[in-house]
């Protein structure tokens, strides 16, 4: 499991990561009319094995270490670079993910691309495997850094608090209505409760009664909010509302029973089951309603020993 | 099986997180209603469903989905699109409907998941 998750986080920054990310941006280049044997110095000292042949500043051409043993075997060193760099160039776009690079590797077997700026139509850089390689290297430890502080710091939270009671509370805004950020406050708690180290499984019950509670709050009330109390030996998650309230909750308790408008249903909610998912979830539930006022539902995990 | 095996089998596109396809499914689940899901739909399962709204990708995140498969050649919008691919959750589309991707993922060895 590890090792897959491993590779696919490689696989996701290959289309995360841009190609001018990762190329290098100081190029060594030629100029057309340079002669072929002034080559080998450039490739010794720089310690490469071709480069783009840049006139003023467009890039013309690439010219590598074999044309240059060509034209050694041939006799020709103080023919110009022009006539024996290859024309029909293959570039990358600067704005193009790394995974398009990779495939034009393998495809083409060159050992590098010029990378052009797509506006400009400039040399902006080179890009090489072994670029490729560096910098998903950096990406992936910046990464990992970054989520082994987050999760220090979160999972020593209670630690380092002193007090006689410590409770974290975290409040999410939930506008009614709002179908295109429904489900947000359960995803940011389900991430943010990973971080601080709760138990898979506590957290994906607390994420499963937060999101539908939260859907209860878009389907029926104007606003509400959602706010969850965590204490060091449970979780707490009251969803409270000003909407129109419960007439019969034993009746919405039954699995199947929704009052939800059908255009809402057509979307796939209002299937009558997020109650009971919360009471599922939940170790205890508590709801209380009023026609006309609001509701205000609880429902508490524990943590398992 | 991998996701990519049965995005390669059953020939869908991939519209999201086309990085995560080395995932391993774990089973199947096929609902289009999203508390349905919410409840029955196992870990690391791959849900077959007709609805394109944002919402299926906070149940995927919240379930822990393997990925989305999209019936009945119906297209995702972009706010659908973009949403998965910041959650990581894939999406594939297919021209088939529901029964048929069932069945041929069945055949590929999947099976239902039932959990809570």
């Amino acid at each position: 499991m590890g090792k897959d998750r491993g590779i696919g986080r490689v696989q996701e920054l290959t289309y995360e990561l841009k190609v001018g990310e990762v190329m290098t941006r100081e190029v060594i280049t030629a100029r057309p009319d340079c002669p072929v044997g002034e080559l080998r110095e450039l490739f010794r000292v720089n310690k490469i094995s071709g480069t783009p042949v840049v006139d003023g500043e467009n890039l013309v051409g690439i010219i590598s270490i074999e044309d240059f043993i060509k034209c050694l075997a041939g006799g020709e060193m103080d023919c110009s670079v022009e006539k024996k760099m290859t024309r029909k160039l293959e570039v990358l776009y600067a704005d193009e993910p790394v995974v398009h690079a990779i495939n034009k590797f393998e495809r083409y077997g060159f050992g590098r691309f010029p990378v052009v700026d797509r506006k400009t139509g400039q040399l902006a850089g080179i890009l090489s495997k072994g670029d490729i390689i560096r910098g998903l290297l950096n990406k992936l430890e910046i990464d990992y850094r970054e989520e082994e502080i987050h999760r220090y710091r979160a999972s020593h939270i209670f630690e380092d608090i002193l007090a006689d009671k410590t409770v974290i509370t975290l409040r999410y805004n939930v506008l009614g209505g709002d179908f295109d950020r429904a489900g947000i406050s359960a995803s940011t708690l389900k991430k943010t409760l990973t971080r601080l180290g709760f138990a898979p499984q506590v957290v994906r019950r607390v994420a499963i009664a937060t999101y539908e509670a939260e859907m209860n709050i878009v389907v029926f009330a104007e606003k509400g909010e959602m706010v969850s109390h965590i204490y060091p030996e449970y979780i707490q998650i009251q969803a409270k509302d000003k909407g129109p309230g419960i007439e019969d909750i034993e009746q919405a308790m039954q699995p199947g029973f929704s009052t939800a408008p059908e255009w809402v249903r057509e979307l796939g909610f209002g299937a009558g089951m997020g109650l009971c998912n919360i009471q599922k979830s939940a170790d205890e539930m508590v709801l209380k309603s009023k026609v006309g006022k609001g509701t205000d539902l609880q429902a508490t995990f524990h943590f398992p020993d | 099986m991998k996701l990519e095996e049965a995005v390669r089998e059953l020939k869908m596109e991939v519209r999201s997180a086309a990085g995560n396809l080395s995932r391993e499914v774990s089973g199947g689940y096929a609902s289009d209603l999203l508390s349905d899901v919410m409840a029955h739909a196992g870990k690391d399962c791959l849900w077959v469903t007709v609805q394109l709204h944002q919402n299926i990708v906070a149940v995927a995140v919240v379930k822990e989905l393997a990925g989305v498969v999209i019936v009945n050649g119906r297209e995702p919008d972009s706010e659908t699109l973009s949403r998965a691919e910041k959650e990581g959750v894939p999406i594939l589309v297919t021209s088939l409907p529901t029964f048929e991707v069932v069945g041929r993922l069945y055949q590929l060895g999947l099976r239902g998941t039932a959990s809570c």
